[in-house]
């Protein structure tokens, strides 16, 4: 119980995807601009990659190496068409904002990276734990840097106004910047200082 | 038996093909009604939306079957046909607008110097709304849809009684960057739209999106509303489709109810 505990939150502060593994920057960078969507976008990744892990681990010793990479891709995109189907179902109107993004996951390295790197190696209980953890990490950095890009750029929180704005008689005047992708780079990057501060063994050494 | 045996690849990968496809058709299957729901409700919320109707504590389609009648429009001639329809996917509980700008009995395709809103095919026939209140005609509904930066922005356009004055415009279909182009969703920016002329005092097509925003001492403030800071392309979209829509596909429409009603 305690390796599986481990394995969960390791990935959270000591092996972020994207803060140390730098993996899914791309989808971290398009689905920040509101919380609500990097809530939403969070779930669908933490369910594609639990499940793609366990997928793939529980048929790991039958995958022959030639098709390896093919059969995970047709897992993982089925997983997303299930995830996709679902958000349309259920949250019509976030799945108007992400739009392609859900879609996307597909492509998102981090998923075929776990496959890859965890699932293949490990037994399915701990590939699943695995992938909720890598998508807790995943989850972490899109709502901080959610948070941030829809609280400053328009001065809102799951669509709550927090602060007031300037041209509605307030005083907070909205960055525009916070609503663009490039934002999301200077809070990625902001990020991984922080954390490579307080865990300064994530330092990569130098060359 | 090896896993890289010709026989076990092909059982394995077909096992898996099997497998992923029946998960994924039968979430389609169960879920497409939902889908479809929520489809319909979001475009009868448009509409509703478009004709200023508020649905607090009422049931959106009692709201709709009590205020809004729906008419068939032959765009050339801009007389209704409602009472004889060519052909059943015209029916208003059917129409889809975009089937039928695919369908070349119903529609017909633009040249590039005829097509500003950079749309390629128009309908000949469009499902038009009207909002009444006691018998009384208080507004029109008007679909109209033109390409943005990276999609096409489907919505419709709420004009007065007259036939003149805008009073509001909502997308509710599109793909324009969240934040920037996807701001013609903000309520703030649809608000501007209301009261705005769309022709001017000799009849012409006036109304125009302006990059910037409007100086209201402007003796054309009236006919004109502030683009979108930062979303050049999907504004200048917004532009040629209200002006194409208003000022060609509804121009015999329009003319026809002026000359009928007036």
């Amino acid at each position: 119980m305690a390796k599986l505990k481990t394995i969960m939150i390791n990935p959270i502060f000591n092996e972020n995807p994207i803060a140390y593994q730098i993996l899914g920057i791309c989808s971290a960078l398009a689905v920040t601009s509101k919380l609500e969507t990097s809530i939403v976008m969070s779930l669908a990744v933490i369910f594609v990659l639990s499940f793609s892990n366990l997928s793939v681990s529980l048929i790991r010793k039958h995958i022959p190496s030639s098709v390896r990479i093919i059969v995970e891709m047709t897992i993982i995109a089925s997983l997303v068409i299930i995830a996709d189907q679902v958000i349309k179902a259920f949250a019509y109107d976030i799945s108007k904002q992400l739009s392609v993004y859900v879609g996307l996951i597909i492509t998102n390295c981090i998923i075929m990276g776990r496959a890859e790197a965890f699932a293949l190696q490990n037994p399915p209980l701990q590939s699943f734990a695995d992938g909720i953890g890598n998508g807790l990490g995943y989850s972490v950095i899109l709502l901080i840097v959610g948070f941030f890009r829809e609280l400053f750029g328009s001065g809102r929180l799951l669509g709550y106004q927090i602060l007031p704005l300037s041209g509605e008689n307030g005083w907070f005047v909205p960055n525009g910047l916070f609503l663009l992708p490039p934002s999301a780079f200077f809070l990625i990057g902001l990020i991984i200082w922080a954390l490579r501060t307080w865990k300064p063994e994530q330092v990569e050494e130098k060359q | 038996m090896s896993n890289d045996s010709i026989k076990k690849t092909l059982f394995i990968t077909l096992g898996i093909c099997l497998v992923c496809s029946l998960l994924v058709s039968s979430a389609a299957v169960f879920l497409k009604p939902f889908q479809i729901r929520n489809r319909e409700m979001d475009r009868i919320q448009n509409i509703l939306t478009a004709g200023d109707l508020t649905t607090e504590g009422r049931d959106i389609k009692t709201v709709f079957h009590d205020n809004i009648r729906a008419d068939v429009i032959h765009l050339p001639s801009g007389i209704s046909v409602l009472d004889s329809l060519p052909d059943a996917s015209l029916h208003p509980d059917h129409y889809d607008i975009k089937s039928v700008m695919n369908d070349s009995r119903f529609s017909h395709k633009l040249p590039g110097e005829a097509d500003p809103a950079n749309i390629h095919r128009i309908p000949d026939y469009a499902v038009i709304y009207t909002v009444i209140d006691s018998g009384e005609t208080l507004r029109y509904i008007l679909p109209v849809y033109g390409k943005g930066l990276w999609s096409t922005m489907y919505g419709f356009v709420a004009l007065d009684r007259n036939l003149k004055t805008i009073l509001g415009l909502t997308f509710y279909e599109h793909g324009e960057t969240p934040g920037l182009g996807g701001e013609i969703d903000n309520p703030g920016w649809k608000a501007l739209w209301r009261g705005k002329q769309a022709f001017d005092a000799e009849g012409n097509l006036a109304i125009e999106v302006i990059k910037g925003k409007v100086d209201p001492y402007s003796a054309r403030a009236a006919y004109q509303v502030d683009g979108l800071s930062g979303s050049t392309l999907t504004t200048r979209g917004v532009n040629h489709m209200i002006r194409y829509w208003i000022g060609d596909v509804y121009r015999p429409f329009i003319d026809h109810m002026k000359k009928g009603n007036h």
